[in-house]
């Protein structure tokens, strides 16, 4: 028995619950930031205001749908790179739906849109979790087989152009409030609740978390692996098909690129929260703070009258970061990732 | 009094290679029985037929009284045989409660939907680590921040925990430094004490001679002898695995 391994020293385990919060921390410090920032340019306040708070939540909120499925996918020791375009071909396949049954179609038209959109997307989840799981073709791959296979059929159903539909049901899903919160942040906030259930609270999340530690402790638990990966590129493919509802509803369009500005935003937010490539590590609250640092980020620098190109930069160097926190935080459990 | 495991003339062709033929021999309840050889001796191939994740080309395996050959790991594990790897197959990721009921975990409803209840596993299994005599420092914490010893002793512990009547370890101290080594080897007088029938594969000496009541030793594939501990030496257990029988 290594005591230095069972009982850490004070000043190292303080260490670690600092690196475990580090996220909180830099979400907590960007705000002051940019309050601080408002405050002596503008005298008006950053975070204070409801337009603010509103625009980065519904930004967050786009990251979120990405990132939500992204994150079980992760944590169990894959990736999940289709997941851009799962959106955009959900958005293009809901509006064709909703233009092919006529203006008239009303809600029944727009709840036919959604249940065939997320069809489509749950088919790209089932092609990427029989590949893993059945031809054991390397999830990064894989999914990168079926981003071009999912791009492609989103321009091609599309004609290569934007679907645009006109529906109030579908403008009002997209654009509406639910006690005062846009839908798109009450859905995002409803589906994290579901993930975070899932993956802390049930059995499915635990063999997650053990088929990203060790695929043989599952196996020999008798757990049936390959189900559980299709299952959870499916859930990944529908939590992304759901961002790309909802970019129909927001826009009155679907576009076969909704998705893309989006893809490696999802991807970054899930490693600020925490999660490891190698597997077996992350949360769904992580990758909730991962996204509204990220939405944080975009808002506040566009706010201080910067180019937006730069939170291109700002977002890159929060990436490395987390990557760096991360593997401190490797040595600090005795060198173990 | 009948054998709780026996083992009859098993044989295994891997292709036109016969990697074990006509193997025989008994495991007792409460007895330790160690399976000797060189590397390639066919130890692993005994040990997998047995587990149920080789069939056997010819032989058959009964586990009190009834057939085991032909059914399936899960069907073998069910009936009471664990087998614990040298990898130990443990989620490195989760806390020792977790890892002892992977698979089987335990939850409670809450409002019609079900929670894992981890402070019920996590009470458990330092029950039964405790009835083991082993005591991990943090029970919350995950097994990766357990010595070599502990993980040992959770594996071991997952198999007690589901009734396992028969534990078979491949090599259970090849990666242990020695304090540890002697952990396991406390352990498995305790499995031992409580009737436990155990199959130790193993080519480390002091080791066999440490924990078996019986020795086995395989040569090539076949079974070049059977000795018991206070009968033989080093020396000649070492010249039967070089394959200079009896």
């Amino acid at each position: 028995m290594n005591p230095a391994l069972t009982t850490p020293k004070t000043g190292a385990s303080f260490l670690k619950s600092l690196l475990n919060a580090w996220s909180w921390l830099f979400l907590i410090l960007i705000l002051g930031f940019f309050e601080l920032y408002a405050q002596s340019e503008t005298g008006g306040t950053f975070i204070f205001r409801a337009y603010n708070v509103q625009a980065i939540a519904v930004a967050a909120s786009q990251i979120l749908l990405l990132a939500l499925g992204l994150t079980l996918v992760i944590v169990a020791g894959h990736i999940d790179l289709s997941i851009g375009f799962t959106t955009g071909l959900a958005a293009v396949v809901m509006a064709l739906v909703i233009r092919g049954l006529g203006v008239d179609g009303g809600w029944l038209a727009l709840l036919l849109a959604v249940l065939v959109g997320l069809g489509a997307a749950s088919l790209v989840g089932l092609v990427n979790g029989w590949l893993v799981a059945y031809l054991n073709v390397p999830s990064f791959i894989g999914t990168l087989g079926t981003y071009g296979i999912a791009r492609g059929m989103a321009l091609i159903v599309a004609g290569g152009a934007t679907v645009s539909v006109r529906s109030d049901e579908l403008r009002a899903f997209g654009n509406g409030d639910i006690l005062g919160f846009p839908v798109p942040v009450v859905i995002a906030a409803l589906l994290a609740i579901a993930c975070h259930y899932l993956l802390t609270h049930t059995r499915f999340g635990v063999h997650t978390y053990a088929l990203g530690a060790n695929r043989a402790s599952v196996e020999r638990a008798g757990v049936d692996v390959k189900r559980h990966l299709i299952l959870l590129f499916v859930i990944s493919a529908v939590t992304a098909g759901i961002g790309g509802l909802i970019y129909t509803g927001r826009f009155s369009a679907g576009a076969a690129n909704a998705g893309e500005p989006i893809l490696l935003y999802a991807v970054a937010a899930v490693f600020i929260g925490g999660a490891s490539l190698t597997g077996g590590q992350g949360t769904v609250t992580g990758t909730v703070i991962g996204a509204f640092i990220i939405a944080v980020i975009q808002f506040g620098l566009v706010f201080c009258g910067l180019p937006p190109y730069w939170q291109f930069v700002a977002v890159g160097l929060v990436i490395i970061v987390a990557v760096l926190v991360d593997q401190s935080k490797g040595r600090l459990t005795g060198g173990r990732p | 009094m009948t054998a709780l495991l026996q083992v009859r003339g098993l044989k295994k062709r891997f292709g036109g290679i016969e990697a074990v033929s006509n193997v025989t021999f008994d495991v007792n309840a409460g007895e330790c029985v160690v399976l000797a050889g060189d590397n390639g001796a066919g130890k692993s191939t005994v040990i997998k037929m047995i587990s149920g994740v080789h069939a056997p080309t010819e032989g058959n395996v009964q586990f009190d009284g009834s057939l085991l050959t032909g059914r399936s790991p899960e069907a073998v594990r069910s009936a009471g045989i664990e087998t614990i790897y040298q990898d130990l197959a443990l989620a490195d990721n989760l806390d020792p409660g977790l890892n002892l009921y992977l698979g089987r975990e335990r939850t409670r409803r809450v409002c019609g939907l079900p929670f894992l209840d981890r402070p019920e596993m996590r009470r458990n299994a330092v029950e039964v680590l405790r009835n083991l005599g082993i005591v991990i420092p943090d029970p919350s914490a995950p097994v990766r921040e357990l010595s070599g010893g502990q993980r040992q002793a959770i594996a071991i512990a997952r198999a007690v925990h589901w009734q396992a009547r028969l534990v078979i370890m491949d090599e259970p101290t090849a990666a242990l430094g020695v304090p540890e080594q002697r952990e396991v080897m406390a352990l498995i007088d305790r499995l031992k004490s409580k009737g436990v029938g155990i199959i130790l594969i193993s080519h480390n000496l002091p080791d066999i001679f440490a924990a078996a009541d019986r020795i086995i030793v395989l040569a090539r594939g076949v079974v070049a002898g059977e000795r018991r501990p206070a009968e033989t030496s080093d020396e000649e257990i070492v010249r039967m695995m070089m394959g200079a029988t009896l």
